[in-house]
């Protein structure tokens, strides 16, 4: 019902929206919750575990029972607070854990079974009998589970992240934090003011209290002009600050969209910042407790706080005959601004022996509410007195416990709060979040001139911090009204009395808890589920702890809290995961060649960040092996090109290169020549293999070192920890230049006809041996030209600058299909290098020693190097070490698969008897069979032993052969000739 | 997180790579024996506290850092370049 | 035969306007990556003036104008764009083309640090980060260089693969900024 006169809504833009299926009327300004409840619509869901009904407890993000599900399809954001949601013209919204309808719900029979439902049901119930688990209890649980649901298909909204920076980042936007930023701005600071609100003011806006000897709404709306013109002020509203991090860094959740109703191109539903601060000040506030007593979770039972809230804030009167049930002063307020706005006030039933009117209304002292009735919307209440039991007909209940500061941001860095028996409430530990100061509610300062007058302190004590010269504003006048507050958290009685509306938790369950040792506040927590899912008990933690405490007959303090984590409210997953879906999931790093590649065909892998060819199809081809077959033809038989750019190159100059290099690799750099390439091993300091690759000489100083594609950046990184950290003494300096680089194989027997064609000077076959390189000019164009073989055949690489890479494949191809050749991709790059038995990361996967792949010979005698000493470590020397060998299929099943293991003939396939794996395997076409690579126990010492290769994941068992890895060319006569 | 790179100021964890204890630096020599090898290799006291570990400012100047964090509050000590000196 | 075409890593891409900000790629000319040898960074930084006629630039600094930028990338590296470096420097410092391994675009306009604020996590605000300013950093997920050449232009670069990614990220985030008018 609205109220005339009241609200600081926008009465003259009415907006239509939906809600469980009916068309209402609000108003700009409005959130859901208060045009719902101007609607009168009371009952707006049920409970999560017994469908109970519920209506809007609240008037803010801490809401546990008026949950929505807003928008279609991908779109559909479930769990939304009809508190939050702002109304828009067109807005659609569900209630949730209802089915059929909200009206009538087939769950709530679980209502009646509660007494088998009680804390610690899932343990208790479902371990027996064992075979019903997966039939029975895991259906029906999965079905009744969950809060809400997404929509069926992708969320096409975009969500975004963003960073911002500033001295001092003011959390929250009522007296205390104005206050703060006004200080803290005027002195010249850098201020962000962050409210989750859609309006700024905190409390101000929803009371009648005056600042500054007018409405305090209205000094607000002035403060916040002020604050706005100063361009050292950012103000945030809509930004729920949610998470305080290391280092001055916070998480704050920004609704941009969900109060729009037509998304612009390129908008964003929300923004997740990181706000880096010098100093922050949490002004955020408090929450009001519930008072537990038999049924009072019954729709128009709410806070009384949120009563007049939804008065003075949105114009809405809850009820048309108002009780108020309290055990402070502050709820009498509710009383007073009913009786001002003309709305009937029933009674307000105080706790207190010595409570009195405030005001012209009727106050029962020394009583409490024990019960409600009516059916899906409060009807009356009865109140214990001295005298006996009176019925009250009312249909709203404003009920106030006292008043929780929001203390759960100065836990975020494991703080825990204290205990305050003046309040009858926890007040943040000073100190518990570096650099921040607290004022305000959230500290126990519950009076306007209390909230002010903290604010402008915990601003000075920030810019005094920050070494800042301090403005002199005046602090404005408002009421200092003490806050009176008598414990009461659970009315005696039988019934249930709720505590956790979210999660359906009773008085009754805590003490269950309690009974059955689950004492500690972290173990009630979890046996109960009180102060889970969405609010995470923000309305009944301190309650559910208050009652534990009672019932294990410690104090509060000694019981403690739970932990309170980030988020402070609920985040999206889709926030979090902002940028980082899609073509923004990581950067796609893309040869020169690719779109060649595209073009021809050639479905593209991911190789680490980079894209690759995996073969290039052909009219007729209906299979990659018939692709990959005739590519690894073009090399043996003709000549082939492949892009090789993606490895990585660095440049290593400086009259200390050769020491670098001969420290770094496990064989001699120093003594190679100029325009000369060598193969080089790489250890890591353990003596596992790192990487492999060749490096060129270019000059007495200047190398070009290559890296496999996978493992680029980390040799970068070890050549720098080496340079800068090892050796800084050393005077060498290394770069990459794996981007300036466009690089193509050229391999098969034309290869040298190939590029004789396209190099402006015809190759010496004298000067260009296997293992020469150097400069090369191609159509006027500076390259380099290395001889280099991973495919076993006469080969080179060719580097041009980058701009020129796309122009060079291109005329490469052109060539080589001239030749009867043409681009080989991955798959037939594979097939060649397992033909030769050259390893990649395939095999190097970091448990490998370079004796285990054949290579200890490479281990240098004459210097130091990364590796050397653990290099000759006992167990890498030991009987039974796995090392590479070649396989072959030997008889009736021809297939070899990756990844299978290998056992000894008439051994089970079994773990104990495991004999090695195979790490690479490939369909020769120039052998007509698989081929493969593996390690076997005592390898290098078995050539030609008969063993069977099982894929127990396949389900292959293949009788292999174990030979010599290199299969193709063991002599090397075609690499060299 | 922040970490303060001695060369562009306080940046966001996110831009460095993590490596492990400080103790990297001191490589023993090829001679130290077994214990020496595997004391700088394998064995880390693991107590919480004040730690020096390095990292690596990858997505930045590209520098190497010798940090002293202390591993139960995350409160950065102090930032120096690996080599030593202000780079 | 035809002679070698080249391309820019955006192909040539034309100036894209969203809202407020305009993003170009540039071609900044030659580029040479110059990192001193041990205990020559003042001899070069002096040999550097006299050759090229303005400053050698400090860390996390940028020297010159357009046409001619020395721009500080990384640990003991400059990177100087526009001229061909002159050989006198040969003598102090390892010198490595680079011409073709970097992306590199503008980026101007009245909002162009709310752009930026979605894809640089350091603070370029005028008070922070002024002309002649320059970072090594993050720019979404690819590590990058950013300068700030005028009041609302800056000037940024990515590896050259990575040219692609930079146009999504870039034009996401000017999307984003020109949605909330």
């Amino acid at each position: 019902m609205r109220v005339a006169g009241k609200g600081l809504i926008d009465r003259n833009t009415s907006l239509s929206f939906r809600f469980d299926g009916s068309t209402y009327r609000g108003f700009a300004g409005d959130t859901l919750a208060s045009a719902l409840l101007a609607n009168d619509v009371r009952m707006v869901g049920r409970s999560f575990k017994y469908h109970r009904p519920r209506g809007i407890l609240t008037a803010g993000s801490e809401e546990p029972n008026a949950l929505v599900t807003v928008g279609k399809g991908g779109a559909t954001d479930p769990n939304v607070r009809a508190t939050v949601q702002e109304v828009y013209e067109g807005l659609e919204a569900r209630p949730q854990n209802a089915w059929p309808s909200l009206g009538f719900d087939l769950l709530s029979v679980n209502d009646l079974a509660a007494p088998f439902l009680g804390a610690g049901f899932y343990y208790k119930t479902f371990m027996w009998p064992r075979a019903f688990w997966e039939k029975v209890y895991e259906p029906a649980i999965r079905r009744a589970a969950g809060l809400g649901a997404l929509g069926p298909v992708k969320d096409e909204d975009h969500y975004e992240k963003a960073y911002a920076f500033c001295d001092l980042l003011v959390i929250g936007a009522g007296p205390a934090g104005l206050m703060a930023a006004l200080v803290a701005a005027k002195s010249g600071a850098q201020v962000i003011l962050a409210d989750e609100d859609s309006l700024m003011g905190g409390r101000l806006n929803a009371e009648t209290l005056e600042v500054d000897g007018k409405p305090g709404s209205l000094w607000v709306a002035e403060t916040i002009k002020a604050l706005s013109a100063m361009e050292n002020v950012r103000l945030m509203t809509r930004t729920t600050v949610t998470g305080a991090y290391d280092g001055g860094t916070f998480g704050a959740l920004e609704r941009v969209g969900h109060h729009v109703p037509d998304m612009p191109k390129g908008g964003v539903k929300e923004t997740f910042w990181r706000i880096v601060v010098k100093r922050s000040v949490l002004a955020a506030g408090a929450i009001e407790r519930h008072i537990a007593f038999q049924n009072n979770d019954r729709p128009g039972i709410m806070g009384a706080g949120a009563v007049r809230a939804y008065l003075n804030r949105w114009g809405v009167a809850p009820g048309k005959a108002v009780t108020v049930f309290a055990n402070n002063d502050d709820a009498h307020r509710t009383a007073l601004d009913m009786v001002d706005a003309g709305v009937h006030v029933a009674a307000v039933i105080d706790s207190r022996a010595d409570a009195k009117a405030l005001g012209d209304y009727r106050v029962i002292a020394g009583a409490m509410v024990s019960g409600s009735s009516g059916r899906k919307r409060l009807e009356a209440v009865s109140v214990q007195t001295g005298a006996g039991v009176e019925n009250i007909m009312t249909d709203c209940l404003a009920v106030s416990g006292g008043w929780n500061p929001t203390v759960h941001m100065t836990c975020h860095m494991n703080g825990r709060p204290t205990w305050n028996a003046d309040i009858a409430s926890f007040v943040p530990t000073p100190g518990s979040i570096p650099g921040m100061e607290v004022a305000g509610a959230c500290n126990g300062a519950f009076s306007t001139a209390a909230c002010l007058s903290e604010g402008a302190a915990a601003a000075k004590a920030s810019l005094k911090a920050m070494g800042m010269t301090i403005a002199d504003v005046a602090l404005p006048s408002a009421e200092d009204t003490p806050y009176a507050v008598s414990p009461l958290w659970a009315v005696p009685g039988k019934g249930r009395a709720w505590l956790d509306f979210q999660n359906d938790v009773s008085v009754k369950d805590v003490k269950q808890a309690a009974v059955e040792n689950f004492t500690s506040v972290e173990h009630m927590k979890r046996y109960t589920t009180q102060g889970m899912a969405t609010d995470q008990g923000k309305n009944s933690n301190v309650t559910a702890l208050a009652l534990l405490a009672d019932a294990t007959g410690r104090g509060i303090p000694e019981t403690g809290t739970t932990t309170f984590r980030p988020p402070f409210s609920p985040v999206a997953l889709a926030a979090l995961g902002a940028g980082a879906q899609g073509a923004g999931f990581a950067p796609e790093r893309k040869t020169t060649s690719h779109r060649a590649s595209v073009g021809m065909g050639a479905p593209m892998i991911a190789v680490g960040l980079w894209y690759r060819p995996s073969y290039f199809p052909t009219a007729g081809e209906t299979t990659w092996r018939q692709s990959c077959d005739r590519e690894v033809g073009y090399v043996r038989k003709a000549v082939g090109v492949c892009d090789v750019s993606t490895l990585g190159k660095i440049d290593i100059q400086g009259p200390d290169a050769a020491k670098l290099l001969d420290f770094v690799y496990t064989n001699m750099f120093s003594t190679l020549k100029e325009n000369r390439v060598r193969y080089g091993l790489m250890l890591r300091e353990d003596g596992f293999v790192m990487d492999d690759g060749t490096t060129a000489r270019l000059g007495p100083n200047h190398y070009v070192m290559t890296t496999t594609t996978a493992a680029a950046g980390q040799v970068m990184r070890h050549l720098e920890f080496v340079t800068q950290a090892l050796h800084p003494e050393w005077d060498v300096r290394i770069m990459s230049v794996t981007e300036q680089w466009a690089q193509f194989a050229v391999a098969g027997p034309k290869a040298r006809d190939l590029l004789n064609g396209l190099l402006d000077e015809t190759l010496d076959v004298e000067a260009w041996p296997f293992m020469a390189c150097g400069p090369v000019s191609v159509q006027g164009v500076q390259g380099r030209l290395f001889r280099i073989s991973f495919s076993g055949e006469h080969a080179y690489e060719l580097a041009v600058p980058s701009r020129y890479g796309d122009a060079m494949f291109r005329q490469l191809l052109a060539q080589a299909e001239a030749m009867d050749g043409g681009a080989y991709g991955m798959e037939a790059l594979n097939v060649l290098r397992i033909e030769k038995g050259f390893i990649t990361h395939s095999e190097i996967h970091g448990r490998i020693s370079a004796q285990d792949i054949g290579m200890g010979r490479m281990l240098s005698q004459k210097k130091d190097f990364i590796g050397k000493t653990m290099a000759h470590r006992p167990g890498f020397l030991a009987e039974g070490r796995e090392q590479l060998v070649g396989m072959k299929p030997v008889g009736a099943v021809k297939q070899l698969t990756a990844g299978a293991h290998i056992y000894s003939d008439g051994e089970e396939p079994v773990r104990a008897h495991d004999q090695g794996y195979v790490t690479s395997v490939a369909f020769s076409p120039t052998f007509g069979h698989y081929l493969g690579l593996g390690f076997v126990q005592n390898g290098l010492s078995r050539h030609g032993e008969v063993l069977n290769m099982v894929d127990h994941l396949r389900g292959i068992q293949t009788r292999v052969e174990l030979c010599d890895p290199v299969f193709f060319d063991p002599e090397g006569g075609r690499t060299r000739g | 997180m922040r970490l303060r790179c001695p060369i562009c100021g306080e940046r966001d964890v996110r831009e460095f790579y993590y490596q492990g204890a400080a103790v990297m630096l001191e490589r023993p020599a090829p001679d130290a024996g077994e214990a020496a090898w595997d004391d700088y290799l394998h064995l880390r006291e693991n107590q919480p506290g004040d730690f020096e570990e390095l990292w690596s400012h990858d997505a930045g100047c590209g520098a190497w850092l010798k940090v002293v964090r202390n591993t139960a509050t995350h409160e950065v000590k102090s930032a120096d370049l690996a080599a030593g000196g202000k780079g | 035969m035809a002679d070698l075409i080249a391309k820019t890593p955006l192909d040539g891409m034309e100036v894209k306007t969203i809202g407020r900000v305009a993003l170009v790629e540039v071609d900044l000319g030659v580029l040479t990556s110059i990192a001193p040898f041990a205990g020559q960074a003042k001899a070069l930084g002096g040999a550097f003036k006299a050759a090229h006629g303005f400053a050698w630039p400090a860390p996390l600094r940028a020297t010159g104008k357009a046409g001619a930028r020395a721009i500080w990338f990384g640990k003991d590296t400059v990177m100087l764009a526009g001229p061909e470096p002159d050989a006198a420097l040969n003598a102090y410092a390892a010198m490595t083309l680079q011409s073709d391994a970097w992306t590199s675009v503008t980026l101007t306009g009245a909002d162009v640090k709310a752009v930026l604020a979605r894809v640089v996590p350091v603070d370029v605000s005028a008070a922070h980060f002024k002309r002649g300013h320059s970072a090594r950093t993050q720019i979404q997920h690819m590590n990058g260089s950013v300068t700030r050449i005028g009041a609302d232009s800056f000037l940024l670069m990515v590896f050259r693969s990575m040219a692609g990614t930079l146009l999504h990220d870039l034009e996401r985030a000017m999307e984003s900024v020109a949605s909330r008018g």
